[in-house]
């Protein structure tokens, strides 16, 4: 069992931990935003550059620093080794050009956009990010499209983290989307319009970082902080049936995975349950979620349960 | 007159053939490795032989072979990097078109001492007559025995295939290489695992450039420790180079590393001197992603030594006074030539060879190519420069793939050596606009 010391604290982790896992294993200020990896997606991460450390030690055995900085999603852990996140001046200028060049052909109209909220690049641009663009150049836009029969897919927002076709390669039946060209003119889309249909299509929305694909039966129905997120679970021969039911008064206005503290689902849902399933007849209410990463939402002033979480 | 080992038999009527290149000692590397040779001592003489990468990296070959992964009943393979796109390089074009059975043999005696009995060569997209070149010679030396089951009664068998790619520059990577002959989209892998340890279809791979493939005969036939005896210190034998630009004579030279870089450019023997007898400017030694140099360190280092064509002298100094041997392309500027210009039209290169993976490279590249442009065209600021320079250090290092590094290396290095040309462009707009276009017109907006 390695033992890993990150920005101070000491932890004992089993073999083959990667150092994001271990830092989200002591948890609090030093984990590092991930932005692609997600933990139930394999072959997901390094991609955004965002988790980037400093390895200061590279193990008891062979104790020189490495000589870069490593993607903390891949990097195993060795035994002896010491990490520098928010301790290291390196790596937080690191990450703040990570920010920079992800915000440049992003649009910043968080106040239109329907993910705004509950999304990861507004929280990571709010901690890591400049108040300001240095970018005086057009950004790279592209028309809203339908993929599917639910799913709308804005390709301005994508930061292309490759998540939703880790999706689609690993829950659903066959993938139909992709990514066209390369650089920075490469896009998500379909090879045939239209053409997403599958049964765990709907996970696409959820795994998605940012608003790029969107629930199109909520889509500018509500603010998400208007909305009171429940537990619920349902008899669904597909899936587990645990889900995340969005409501306002009586009603349901969307349904979404169980999502982390990081902002991972581990228990994917169905389309049935995600889309078609919205009386509250239909779900047994098990009670208020905790959230207590996406601050905004936990103002909803619905349950003592959440309004305790730190 | 330097040695030639790649390029002695270039020029025979009819190379290309099989029955010529026999004639001229082709094929007694196979013989003399697979007859009375183990794998393991083509290895050792390889070793011996100081033989270093030649695609750009400079790694040691022998030690790169020695790192491949050999469990038992899991097939391990060798790929031929032919995919050579960096701007300025074309070599091993030279090589395949003019000798293609030197590499078909390098490729056998090089699969026999890594144990791989099946290898392929990936070929670049755009150099699609080399593909019917490659297999038409491939077919002459399955018809004699060279390649297929059993050969020359050794026990020893190889196919070899040639698969063209679609012309992007990534796929020069190693890890997008394999991506794409696996019949993915060309994406660069994560490392570790390194393909020695999981490559071509999760299998042990080794993959070498063409021209190192090719260096393998030479060594067999004559020995490693008779290769090492050519060159200066650590690095040994001949490479090709590339040489374009604004010299007299332009093209492929196979030159012993050590000679002096002034006696490169200037002797008749290799580029001929400065075209129209105009002065030096800068030079970019490598192919387009190294440091270029300004006429001043070019044929003397920051510390007065004699610059040679070496991997050493060529990157000594660090990137502050030096720069890099690479691939070999080695471009030369004349006087009148524009280093904004150059860098721009570098930087628009990675920027649509960027495969769009990871955000550093896919945003900043993009980035660098629009601000440049727009100071191409008279419309920069002072404040672009030294933002340049920052963008440049932001991606350089923070990428998964060499790519990003390649695209910022370029920019910095010609604003460290050339900054009061840059802001030259800055603050004389019309100037540079009559000195690079000859015409007198407002600057456009872009």
């Amino acid at each position: 069992m390695p033992k890993v010391k990150i920005d101070g604290f000491e932890i004992e982790v089993p073999d083959g931990t990667t150092i994001l896992q271990a830092a989200r294993m002591i948890g609090g200020d030093i984990v590092p935003p991930a932005m692609c990896y997600y933990s139930s997606l394999k072959g997901s991460g390094s991609k955004c550059r965002t988790c980037m450390v400093k390895v200061t030690k590279g193990s008891d055995k062979d104790p020189r620093p490495m000589p870069k900085l490593v993607t903390s999603c891949q990097t195993m852990v060795m035994d002896g080794m010491e990490v520098a996140n928010t301790s290291s001046e390196e790596v937080l200028k690191a990450r703040a050009g990570v920010v920079e060049f992800l915000l440049l052909n992003h649009p910043l109209d968080c106040p239109i956009c329907d993910q705004a909220g509950e999304c990861h690049l507004q929280d990571l641009a709010y901690e890591h990010g400049a108040s300001g663009t240095r970018y005086e150049f057009e950004r790279r836009t592209f028309e809203k499209i339908d993929i599917g029969p639910y799913i709308k897919l804005h390709m301005t927002r994508c930061i292309l983290c490759y998540r939703c076709v880790y999706v689609a390669n690993q829950l659903t039946e066959n993938r139909v989307h992709g990514i066209l060209n390369r650089g920075d003119h490469a896009e998500i889309s379909t090879f045939i319009e239209k053409a997403i249909d599958n049964e765990f299509s709907g996970n696409m929305i959820d795994v998605c970082p940012v608003g790029a694909l969107t629930d199109r039966t909520f889509r500018f129905k509500s603010r998400v902080w208007f909305l009171n997120p429940m537990d619920a679970h349902r008899d669904c021969p597909t899936c587990s049936g645990n889900a995340v039911v969005w409501m306002y008064g009586n009603e349901i206005f969307r349904v979404t995975g169980r999502k982390d503290q990081y902002g991972e689902v581990h228990e994917f849902i169905c389309n049935t349950c995600r889309f078609e399933k919205k009386a509250v007849s239909d779900w047994h209410i098990e009670g208020p979620r905790n959230i207590d990463r996406h601050s905004v939402i936990a103002q909803g002033h619905y349950g003592q349960k959440a309004l305790t979480v730190r | 007159m330097g040695r030639k080992l790649l390029l002695e038999h270039a020029q025979v009527e009819g190379i290309r053939s099989y029955e010529v290149y026999r004639k001229q000692g082709g094929y007694r590397s196979v013989e003399k490795a697979l007859k009375t040779m183990s794998p393991d001592g083509v290895l050792e003489e390889v070793k011996k032989s100081g033989l270093r990468g030649r695609g750009g990296a400079g790694f040691p070959t022998g030690m790169k072979w020695s790192f491949l992964a050999k469990p038992e009943g899991v097939p391990r393979y060798l790929l031929c990097n032919a995919d050579e796109s960096e701007p300025g390089t074309f070599k091993d074009r030279y090589l395949m078109e003019k000798i293609p059975h030197l590499l078909i043999e390098g490729m056998i005696v090089s699969s026999f001492a890594l144990g791989a009995n099946t290898s392929y060569i990936y070929i670049r997209g755009e150099y699609s007559w080399i593909v019917f070149i490659l297999e038409k010679a491939i077919q002459e030396a399955y018809a004699n025995g060279w390649l297929g089951k059993n050969i020359l009664g050794s026990g020893y068998d190889l196919d070899l295939y040639v698969s063209p790619g679609a012309g992007a520059y990534i796929c020069g990577e190693e890890t997008a290489l394999i991506e794409s002959l696996e019949g993915k989209r060309g994406n660069p892998r994560v490392k570790p695992p390194f393909p020695a340890v999981k490559g071509l279809w999760q299998s042990p791979t080794v993959v070498n450039n063409v021209e190192t493939i090719a260096a393998v005969v030479p060594i067999v036939n004559e020995g490693g420790d008779e290769y090492a005896k050519i060159g200066i210190g650590k690095s040994t034998g001949t490479k090709l180079i590339s040489a374009g630009g604004n010299i007299n004579r332009p093209g492929v030279y196979e030159i012993e590393l050590g000679v002096p870089v002034e006696e490169f450019i200037y002797s008749d023997e290799y580029c001929g001197g400065m075209k129209n007898g105009k002065k030096l400017k800068a030079c970019v030694p490598g192919g387009s992603s190294v440091p270029i140099l300004p006429h001043f360190l070019i044929n003397r280092t920051a510390n007065g030594e004699q610059r040679l064509m070496t991997y050493e002298s060529l990157s000594d100094g660090g990137f502050a006074t030096g720069s890099m041997l690479g691939s070999g392309g080695f471009i030369v500027y004349d006087e009148d030539q524009c280093i904004v210009r150059n860098t721009w039209n570098f930087a628009r290169f990675y920027r649509h060879e960027s495969c769009g993976q990871c955000s550093p490279c896919r945003e900043g590249t993009g980035w660098m190519e629009k601000v440049l442009w727009r100071m191409e065209n008279g419309q920069g600021k002072m404040s672009d420069i030294d933002m340049l320079v920052d963008i440049a250090k932001k991606i350089e290092g923070n990428t998964i793939c060499p790519l990003g590094d390649a695209a910022a290396w370029p920019v910095a290095a010609a604003i460290r050596h050339f900054r009061e040309e840059f802001e030259w462009h800055v603050n004389e707009p019309k100037a540079c606009m009559e000195r690079n276009y000859g015409l007198v017109r407002e600057p456009v907006a872009v």
